[in-house]
């Protein structure tokens, strides 16, 4: 069942919830109250929420300022404009100078589905990951979000999170043990493993079901944390499963598949398969209409596990 | 204020040292650098708050370096007054020292790791905003290239320290009219800078940037706790000392060699007062 609220919302809350109770943190906006819903946060915390204007550049180098002199920024802005358009400030402010910031990009990957490729960030996994000393995490429901949120507090260093736009269903119903840089297994199996992260996890999870139903039995791991990745999980599936698939918002190359291939390659090649956006001008439609087109389903999920299976 | 042949004589080390430093390097950025000493020295040794014994004093004014290829005085400056070893200025630019062509947060008194122009700004905007937050008189100090003013995200912040009233910030231009490709009117033109950033709601001072005299009684009149920021254009030479390098753009990152150090060396040192 699809949550009454998105990510975002249950991001917005936990943070009005946090700062609350600790002054040091401080949201910024860039003109983006609405869209990231940070208008409760502003009007309650007035003196803890600082308004940038359309400026992304200037939003990730003042709250690398705030950074430096002891407050815990937390940077709000689609994440089309937060990971492009600031890219610099984010390399040079952030990941070299190892400043405790937080980029939240909301509406990610193709939330802004109709909007066209100008609002979609389908290569921000792709920079982020190339940038040392940054943490890239890709929460999948309300209730990660939730956790994510009280561990970014307190997680030092700079870190980007990319959340999407709509109201999704929830993969966990309770709390499991979140930690960043840690994947979930949410299910074991033994024949082949698919690998998921942020709105592709529940597509993960349902083809498993649908898989067991033809009597294969699949391994789900959720990578919520792209950076720095889960080495660990990935060997012990490839070595457990012996077939991996990977499903994400983002092209399909240089995100989640190009990581875990790496990873494969270098210590033991695994067939595999990657599931994303392709190498072209990306069709436009509500993001559920895109995901269809581009085979991010549960159906095609499942057909492409069984025919990862026959070689 | 301090006395200020001391304060000119301590210009003519720092110019000297970098001189020496980058010779040995055979790497820098010497123009600019000799065109910003004056304007580093009367801050370190004269406006701002700190404690090279204490580097992360809570009272300290901070220190960002927006043209941060200009590193060469800043770390002789914190050298000599022992934010680290002076003898650690032999290892500029060798294999896996800290001190490197820009400034970084490994060595001791450096608050921010620059070199991508345009940056700095926003996060002393940030730092300056930090200070009023938490209800602290630090001062925030940034020295720009005036090629630098090219970059779009400057605009970005200097809008935002305006909205947010930053008095308690001051911006820096090295005003010296030559960026790598030769005269700044020619590469693009900022022919009405002042007015530029008094248009973005700054006040604007303008001062001969090589005169420690005139920085210095300029940056101690200003009244910090005003409710717009400041920026103080510092007219200066590039190469400012060495008579073969003022001016002349080809000194942006030129080394001086054999004859060349020794006429640099002569000529700095005809400074001393």
């Amino acid at each position: 069942m699809i949550n009454s609220k998105p990510c975002r919302k249950i991001f917005t809350e936990t943070i009005l919830e946090l700062a609350k109770e600790n002054p040091q943190i401080m949201v910024l906006a860039t003109d983006s109250r609405g869209s990231v819903t940070l208008n409760e946060y502003a009007d309650t915390l007035p003196e803890q929420f600082i308004e940038i204007g359309i400026a992304e550049q200037n939003l990730v180098g003042v709250s690398a300022g705030l950074a430096n002199a002891g407050l815990k920024p937390f940077a709000c802005a689609p994440a089309c404009f937060l990971s492009a358009r600031s890219f610099e400030q984010v390399k040079v402010d952030l990941a070299y100078a190892n400043t405790n910031v937080k980029l939240i990009g909301i509406s990610g990957g193709v939330s802004y589905g109709a909007l066209g490729t100008s609002h979609h960030s389908l290569q921000d996994i792709a920079m982020m990951r190339a940038t040392a000393g940054l943490t890239v995490v890709l929460p999948c429901d309300n209730t990660q979000t939730r956790q994510l949120t009280k561990a970014l507090v307190d997680f030092e260093g700079p870190v980007y999170v990319r959340m999407g736009r709509g109201a999704v269903e929830d993969v966990y119903e309770e709390e499991v043990e979140f930690t960043i840089g840690k994947a979930i297994k949410i299910q074991e199996g033994k024949d082949l493993t698919i690998i998921a992260c942020g709105e592709t996890v529940i597509i993960a999870k349902k083809a498993a079901a649908e898989l067991a139903k033809d009597g294969i039995t699949t391994r789900v791991l959720d990578m919520h944390t792209l950076k720095p990745l889960d080495t660990e999980a990935i060997l012990a599936a490839a070595s457990d499963t012996g077939h991996i698939i990977t499903i994400e918002e983002h092209y399909a190359f240089g995100g989640l598949g190009g990581a875990v291939a790496e990873v494969l390659a270098v210590n033991n090649p695994t067939p595999m398969k990657i599931l994303g956006i392709p190498d072209e001008q990306t069709v436009t439609g509500e993001s559920a209409e895109v995901f269809k087109h581009y085979g991010l389903t549960v159906e095609n999920l499942c057909a492409q596990a069984k025919d990862l299976l026959k070689k | 204020m301090k006395d200020i042949t001391e304060l000119k004589n301590k210009a003519t080390d720092i110019r000297i040292s970098l001189i020496k430093m980058i010779s040995h390097a055979k790497t820098g950025h010497t123009g600019g650098a000799l065109s910003s000493t004056d304007i580093l020295v009367s801050l370190f040794y004269n406006t701002m708050k700190h404690d090279p014994k204490n580097p992360k004093w809570e009272e300290r004014d901070y220190f960002l370096l927006s043209k941060g290829h200009s590193v060469e005085p800043y770390l002789c400056i914190l050298a000599d007054m022992g934010y680290f070893p002076k003898e650690e200025l032999e290892t500029f630019s060798a294999y896996k020292s800290r001190l490197i062509g820009h400034p970084t947060r490994k060595v001791p008194g450096i608050e921010m790791n620059t070199g991508a122009l345009g940056h700095a700004l926003s996060v002393s905007v940030g730092m300056a905003i930090a200070q009023k937050k938490l209800h602290k008189p630090n001062r925030v100090f940034t020295l720009m290239g005036d090629g630098e003013q090219a970059e779009g995200s400057i605009w970005e912040a200097a809008m935002a320290a305006s909205h947010y009233k930053l008095g308690n910030l001051l911006g820096i231009v090295d005003r010296n009219y030559l960026q790598i490709s030769g005269n700044t009117e020619d590469v693009m033109s900022l022919d009405n800078l002042a007015s530029k950033w008094e248009s973005f709601g700054w006040d604007v001072l303008e001062v001969a940037g090589n005169d420690i005299e005139a920085l210095c009684t300029t940056l101690d009149s200003v009244d910090y706790t005003k409710e717009k920021p400041t920026m103080l254009i510092a007219r200066t030479t590039k190469g400012k000392g060495v008579s073969f390098m003022e001016n002349q753009a080809k000194w942006h990152h030129g080394v001086p060699k054999g004859e060349e150090f020794e006429t640099a060396l002569n000529d700095l040192e005809s400074a001393y007062i």
